[in-house]
């Protein structure tokens, strides 16, 4: 029997869109994620910070059904990724640095062909909305491999909420953007958020756009979450004066840290 | 299964073929080269052959017929290729698709260009060599069919191969149809091939085809039932071709080779 997910949520608390339990990756002997287990509730958007190799990628891969994991369960609004994968995954959308849209295929063309594999309804209007909204009526008939890496980024993130989803991933999402730009999406995914139809999990190494932006973040090293928090007081209750510091600490000294103060 | 996603895949296809001479001229140049070709070896082989004996339905029916099995095993492929060229992996499978949807979508692309490339076959063969397939009467249907779903169980084996040895193992998934034609005995009877490559051929539904193709053109009658029992391992081939690709899929999950695709860690 699928939970639904009034059955996950606490009286009182926003539902839960995301539940990630105990989630594990292992390749052979090397342990990548390990034992990782966090929330994302309706209208939140979640930083899940961490130096390079923290296992963040794997954790995004593994809620995006190409990862298998070791051990552990995900659940988007109830649903298990493993066992009911495309229910799951229709609900779920995602923007990533790494995944750009292809190449070879217009704007316009791109978001059609994404708005049928997710289901969209009235997907003409769906794709001209969201030309509109994130400025790309100039470039809806180019193909996206000649787009300045900003321009693409912006198409990925257009895919991202072609469906309207209850979930929304996206890996550094402001890497390839000027900071007018990126100001316009950190707006933008607040709003997104605000409407409280989605919850956000959101990597980046910008501190500052995570202090701006985030409800709360996760600390990972070494696949496993070290600290969790609001952005804007956890690094005083750690005994450092800004996020970016304690971004440092994590990275270098993560014996150093343990959740609820100073070791 | 949702139409819809499968369209999706279809409709991507369409998409790159419109207006892209690389992907539009290979559907038709190559088979038309080997039309022309045999055309005039068959040409050839009736002026010195014994009289009483037509090449044309015998050979260069066998090289249309073949180039079709090749063309609708490439149709699945290219469709699959395109998603490799293009490092659109994670945004395809961090979709809703669903692999058997997927899979459809590689086939109803397949039939679109494949089916370019037999009209172009039929009206060249025929318009300038003559060859008529009336000769092979309503078999013609039995014979495509057969040739048409093995093709597709070849190209999704061939895209099963790609996705679990990476990238650069596609150089091995273009020749596949060659490798099974000297089995499939499409230029000569299979009584030709030792025994070994016999007992390998009774197992390639190709090989029902051309026997019966050869027999028809002889002046006796194709076998209704090999033809049947073609059709029964084509259709077996197919099923057995997709749930490989669904266990290659589930094992590049597992163990991460979809999420770091161009590293191509075997």
């Amino acid at each position: 029997m699928v939970k639904t997910l009034m059955q996950e949520s606490q009286p009182g608390a926003a539902p839960k869109v995301l539940s990630v339990a105990g989630l594990r990756k292992a390749y052979g002997g090397t342990v990548a994620v390990d034992g990782v287990s966090f929330e994302v509730a309706r209208g939140e958007i979640v930083g899940l910070l961490g130096p390079n190799g923290a296992g963040k990628t794997t954790t995004i891969n593994m809620i995006l059904g190409v990862l298998e994991p070791t051990a552990g369960t995900i659940r988007v609004e109830g649903l298990d990724v493993r066992r009911e994968r495309s229910r799951a995954l229709s609900r779920t959308n995602f923007a990533a640095v790494y995944a750009p849209l292809p190449g070879n295929l217009t704007v316009a063309q791109n978001l059609r062909v994404f708005g049928l594999l997710y289901g969209v309804a009235r997907l003409s209007r769906r794709i001209e909305e969201l030309l509109a909204e994130f400025d790309l009526l100039a470039f809806r008939d180019t193909k996206c491999g000649v787009l300045s890496s900003g321009e693409q980024t912006r198409v990925a993130l257009a895919k991202a909420m072609l469906n309207r989803p209850h979930l929304l991933l996206l890996d550094e999402p402001t890497a390839s953007l000027d900071p007018a730009s990126a100001q316009e999406t950190r707006a933008r995914m607040r709003r997104f958020a605000a409407g409280g139809e989605g919850g956000v999990l959101w990597t980046s190494h910008n501190m500052y756009e995570v202090e701006e932006v985030c409800d709360r973040v996760l600390f990972v090293s070494k696949g496993r979450v070290l600290l969790e928090g609001d952005p804007k007081t956890l690094p005083a209750e750690h005994g450092r004066d800004s996020l970016e510091e304690l971004f440092i600490a994590v990275a270098r000294e993560p014996l150093t840290l343990v959740a609820g103060g100073v070791a | 299964m949702r139409a819809g996603r499968a369209a999706a895949i279809f409709l991507r296809q369409l998409y790159l073929m419109r207006g892209s001479v690389a992907r539009v001229l290979p559907l038709f140049a190559w088979i038309t080269v080997d039309i022309v070709l045999w055309g005039f070896i068959t040409r050839y082989l009736n002026t010195v052959a014994a009289p009483g004996y037509n090449f044309v339905p015998a050979l260069l029916g066998a090289v249309l017929l073949w180039d079709f099995f090749a063309r609708v095993m490439h149709g699945v492929t290219t469709a699959f290729l395109e998603d490799v060229w293009a490092r659109n992996f994670l945004n395809i499978f961090a979709s809703p698709l669903k692999i058997s949807e997927y899979l459809a979508g590689l086939v109803v692309s397949s039939v679109a260009t494949s089916t370019v490339g037999l009209l172009v076959m039929l009206v060249l063969a025929s318009a300038v060599f003559g060859l008529s397939f009336a000769a092979y009467g309503l078999l013609l249907v039995p014979f495509l069919l057969v040739l048409f779903l093995c093709g597709i169980a070849l190209g999704v084996v061939g895209a099963a191969v790609v996705l679990r040895f990476g990238p650069a193992s596609e150089w091995f998934v273009w020749p596949l149809p060659a490798l099974v034609s000297p089995f499939a005995g499409v230029f000569y009877p299979l009584s030709t091939l030792p025994l070994w490559m016999r007992g390998v051929a009774r197992a390639l539904p190709p090989s029902y085809v051309f026997e019966g193709m050869r027999a028809v053109v002889a002046g006796g009658e194709a076998s209704w039932a090999s033809l049947a029992w073609g059709t029964v391992l084509a259709v077996v081939y197919v099923l057995l071709a997709c749930w490989l690709f669904v266990r290659v899929h589930r094992h590049v999950v597992r163990t991460g080779l979809l999420a770091r695709y161009s590293a191509e860690t075997v």
